[in-house]
C-alpha cells in the first residue's frame, strides 16, 4: 500500500543577507494510513520547518530547495494555489502548540469548526453548527451544545486544544500534523490529549506526523520516529527500536539526559546527577559539511572530521543511522 | 506556631499559614466581591542547603507562593520567617537589604533580562544596587560569576539576544548569585529549555549548591525533574498543599489521589503507566481558584469522593515519618501498587 505522505529528499533554506543558508537538508520519510511518525530533536533542528514545508506554510524568506512532498501521490509542493486550498484543512491539517493564538478570538468555536465544513463540504450554517457539536462531543468536551457558542477565551487551555483537534479532523483529513500539541498544557491535560489523539486515530485511520521533544510521547504514540539534528535526519526507524536501542550518540544523549520518573521500589535509586550533552545545536549558517553533531560528540575521531555528514546507514528493517562509528560504539 | 516551634539552626525558611488572595471583581452589580484564593494557608519549612520542590498544575498557587515568599507580591496574611526573622512585615530599606539573601530565577530568561544591557552589566547591577564591594572588586566578581556559571569571559560584552536560551538562563543564575544569597527560588527555571540544555542547567544548579551550600525552592510541573532535583517535595492543588514528604518517600508511595494522577501522567511508558492512567488520571482541567467550594478542593475531580469531602476541608496531617497528606480518606483507600514489573 502506498503511503499517505511521502517526503522525499526535502531541503529548505533561508534567504539571508549573506546568501542562502540551509535549514533542512535531504529529509525523507513515509507515513502510512493510520500510522504515526514522530519528528524529534531540540529547538532549531528543523522539526517545525518540516511541518510548515509540508503544509506549504513556510515563512517568507524560506524556500524549498529540493525534494517532493507527496500526499496521496500528489506533489503538494507543485500544487497551484487553488488546489492547495482543497488540500489544506481537507486532506491535510495541522494543530499548533499554542491553541490560544491559533484560534480566532472574535468567533465562537462553533463558527470556527463550522467554517471548515462550510468551505470544504459546502454545508449551510445550521448544518455546520450541528456537526460542530458532534465534533466537540467526539473530542470529549462536556456540554458541547452550550460550548459550541463559546469564544476561545471562555475555554481552558486543554479545551482549546480539543477544539483545535476538532477543527483539524472535521474533514477527516488523510494527514494530521501535530506540532508540539501539548507543550503549553498541564501534565494531566497533556496525557488526556495524547490519549484523545490516539483514540481518534483508531477511529479515523488518519496518518499523523507528531512533532515533539517528549520521548515518552514518542514511545507511547508513534510507530516510527525520525531524529533531527541541525536540519539533518541522523537516525530513524521504528519507535520501539530507536528507543530501546538508540544508535546515534545524539539520540543516546537525548534519552540519557531526560530525568525519568522512578516510582515505587525504583524510587530508591534515582541518579541525582544527569547525563548531559555539552554545548548546543549549531546556529544556522554555522553548519559545515561534516557531521553536524561532531563538536558535541564524545565519540568523535579524525575519521568523522575528515568526511562529510555520513549517509543514513540502514542497519535493518527497523533502523537507519547517520554515524560513521555506530557499529563500533554500539552499547 | 513559630513561637511553639523555635526555628532550629538548620531551618532557613519557615513559612507559616501563608495566604494570598487577589480581588476578582464582583458577581453582578450588587454581588459579593469575588476573591482568587491563590494561596490558602500554606506552611512549610526549608532546611539550609537543601532543595524544596513545589509541584502542581496551573492555578495551583506554586508560583504565587514563591513570589509571596520573595516579597514580590504582598501576602494577605501569614508569616515568612527567613533566617530567624519574619520578613513578611519588612518595608523599605530593611526589605531591600534582606533581599540580598534571597533571589529568584524565572522561567523565561529572555523577558527577565533587559535587552539593552550587556551581560556584564546585568550581572553587576545587583552588586551596584546593593552597594556590595568596591567598584573594582565588583568587576572581578562579575568575571568570577560568569566563569562559575560556565560562560566565557568575552560573554560580559554581549547583549542578551546574542545568547542561546540555555546561556541566557546561565546569565540569570549568575545575576541571582551575585549578592551571595542563601536562598534561590527557581520558578520553572528549566521548563522552557530543551532536554539537553535542561540537564546542563540542572547540573549547574546542583554544582553551585554543593560548592556554596545554597538552598533552593524549586518550582516545576515536571515530576521527573522534581524527583531528580529535590530533597523534599510539596504537591499543591488550588492554593493548598495536598501532600508533602521527602522525595524518596513521596515517589516510593505517594498517598493523595491527586498525587496519583500527577504520577500517572508522568510515569514512563509501559504497563505501570497504562494501569495508573486508567485508574487515576483525572478528567478535564483544574477548576478555577476563584471562590473555591468549601471542603476539599480536589473533591470535584476525585474518584474517591464522599459526602464529607465536599463539606469539610481536610487538614494536612502526618501519615508517616515526615509524610503529610490532606485527605479525609487517606487511611481507607487502598494505595496503588507502584511496582513496575507487571
Amino acid at each position: 500500500m502506498s503511503p499517505v505522505l511521502s517526503v522525499q529528499n526535502l531541503s529548505v533554506a533561508m534567504k539571508g543577507a549573506s546568501g542562502i543558508v540551509p535549514v533542512l537538508e535531504h529529509l525523507s520519510f513515509d507515513v502510512a494510513q493510520g500510522k504515526t511518525m514522530a519528528l524529534v530533536g531540540e529547538s532549531g533542528c528543523g522539526k517545525s520547518m518540516t511541518a510548515l514545508a509540508i503544509m506549504r506554510l513556510l515563512p517568507e524568506d524560506f524556500v524549498v530547495t529540493s525534494g517532493r512532498v507527496l500526499l496521496d501521490g500528489e506533489n503538494v509542493l507543485a500544487a497551484a494555489p487553488q488546489a492547495l486550498r482543497g488540500l489544506r484543512g481537507n486532506k491535510m491539517s495541522m494543530i499548533f502548540q499554542e491553541p490560544m493564538t491559533a484560534l480566532n478570538p472574535l468567533y465562537t468555536v462553533g463558527d470556527q469548526i463550522g467554517e471548515v465544513l462550510r468551505q470544504h463540504r459546502g454545508l449551510g450554517r445550521r448544518d455546520a453548527t450541528e456537526q460542530a457539536i458532534g465534533f466537540l462531543k467526539a473530542v470529549q468536551i462536556p456540554a458541547a451544545e452550550a460550548r459550541v457558542h463559546a469564544y476561545p477565551h471562555q475555554l481552558s487551555g486543554g479545551m482549546r486544544q480539543r477544539v483545535m483537534i476538532a477543527m483539524a479532523l472535521a474533514c477527516k483529513p488523510k494527514l494530521l500534523i501535530a506540532d508540539e500539541p501539548t507543550t503549553a498544557l498541564d501534565v494531566t491535560v497533556q496525557a488526556q490529549i495524547f490519549d484523545l489523539l490516539s483514540e481518534l486515530q483508531d477511529d479515523t485511520d488518519t496518518a499523523i506526523v507528531l512533532i515533539t521533544h517528549d520521548l515518552g510521547a514518542v514511545a507511547e504514540l508513534a510507530d516510527d520516529v525520525a531524529v533531527l539534528y541541525a536540519g539533518r535526519c541522523i537516525e530513524k526507524g521504528s519507535s520501539q527500536e530507536v528507543i530501546a536501542h538508540a544508535r546515534h550518540p545524539y539520540t543516546r544523549g537525548l534519552m540519557a539526559c531526560v530525568p525519568h520518573l522512578h516510582l515505587g521500589p525504583a524510587a530508591a535509586n534515582v541518579q541525582r546527577e544527569l547525563e548531559e550533552i555539552p554545548g548546543m545545536v549549531p546556529p544556522l549558517g554555522a553548519r559545515g559539511a561534516e557531521c553536524a553533531f561532531l563538536p558535541r560528540c564524545a565519540f568523535a575521531i579524525d575519521v568523522c572530521r575528515a568526511q562529510p555528514q555520513p549517509p543514513l546507514d540502514v542497519v535493518d528493517a527497523h533502523a537507519a543511522v547517520s554515524c560513521w562509528r555506530h557499529r563500533e560504539i554500539a552499547p | 506556631m513559630s513561637d511553639a516551634w523555635p526555628v532550629a539552626a538548620d531551618i532557613l525558611l519557615d513559612v507559616n499559614d501563608l495566604v494570598v488572595h487577589f480581588p476578582a471583581g464582583r458577581r453582578g452589580m450588587f454581588g459579593k466581591p469575588s476573591k482568587v484564593h491563590a494561596v490558602d494557608g500554606v506552611s512549610f519549612r526549608v532546611r539550609r542547603g537543601t532543595t524544596f520542590g513545589i509541584v502542581g498544575e496551573s492555578g495551583s498557587g506554586k508560583s504565587t507562593t514563591a513570589q509571596a515568599v520573595m516579597r514580590l507580591i504582598p501576602a494577605t496574611s501569614g508569616q515568612i520567617v527567613f533566617g530567624g526573622e519574619n520578613i513578611a512585615g519588612f518595608q523599605g530599606e530593611r526589605l531591600r537589604q534582606a533581599r540580598r539573601k534571597f533571589q529568584i530565577v524565572f522561567q523565561d530568561p529572555f523577558s527577565s533580562l533587559d535587552p539593552r544591557r550587556r551581560a556584564g552589566d546585568l550581572v553587576r547591577e545587583p552588586l551596584d544596587l546593593l552597594g556590595i564591594g568596591s567598584p573594582k572588586g565588583r568587576d572581578a566578581r562579575v568575571s568570577r560569576l560568569l566563569a562559575e556559571v560556565g560562560l566565557p569571559p568575552q560573554a560580559a560584552d554581549l547583549f542578551p539576544h546574542q545568547f542561546s536560551g540555555g546561556q541566557r538562563q546561565r546569565l540569570c543564575i549568575a545575576r541571582a548569585m551575585a549578592p551571595e544569597p542563601d536562598l534561590i527560588v527557581c520558578d520553572e527555571a528549566v521548563s522552557a529549555l530543551d532536554v539537553a540544555i535542561q540537564a546542563q542547567i540542572l547540573n549547574l544548579l546542583k554544582k553551585l549548591q554543593r560548592e556554596r551550600g545554597l538552598t533552593y525552592i524549586f518550582i516545576s510541573h515536571d515530576l521527573g525533574v522534581i524527583q531528580h532535583f529535590c530533597d523534599e517535595i510539596a504537591v499543591m492543588y488550588l492554593g493548598k498543599i495536598v501532600e508533602q514528604a521527602p522525595a524518596p518517600v513521596f515517589f516510593s508511595a505517594p498517598r493523595h489521589p491527586y498525587s496519583w494522577s500527577l504520577v500517572a501522567a508522568a510515569a514512563p511508558p509501559g504497563p505501570l503507566r497504562t494501569r495508573l492512567k486508567a485508574q487515576f488520571l483525572v478528567k478535564g482541567d483544574p477548576p478555577s481558584p476563584v471562590d473555591p467550594p468549601p471542603g476539599c478542593r480536589f473533591a470535584q475531580r476525585c474518584p474517591f469522593v464522599i459526602e464529607k469531602c465536599r463539606e469539610e476541608p481536610p487538614v494536612l496531617a502526618v501519615t508517616g515519618p515526615s509524610h503529610f497528606v490532606a485527605c479525609h480518606r487517606v487511611n481507607e483507600i487502598e494505595a496503588p501498587n507502584f511496582t513496575a514489573s507487571d
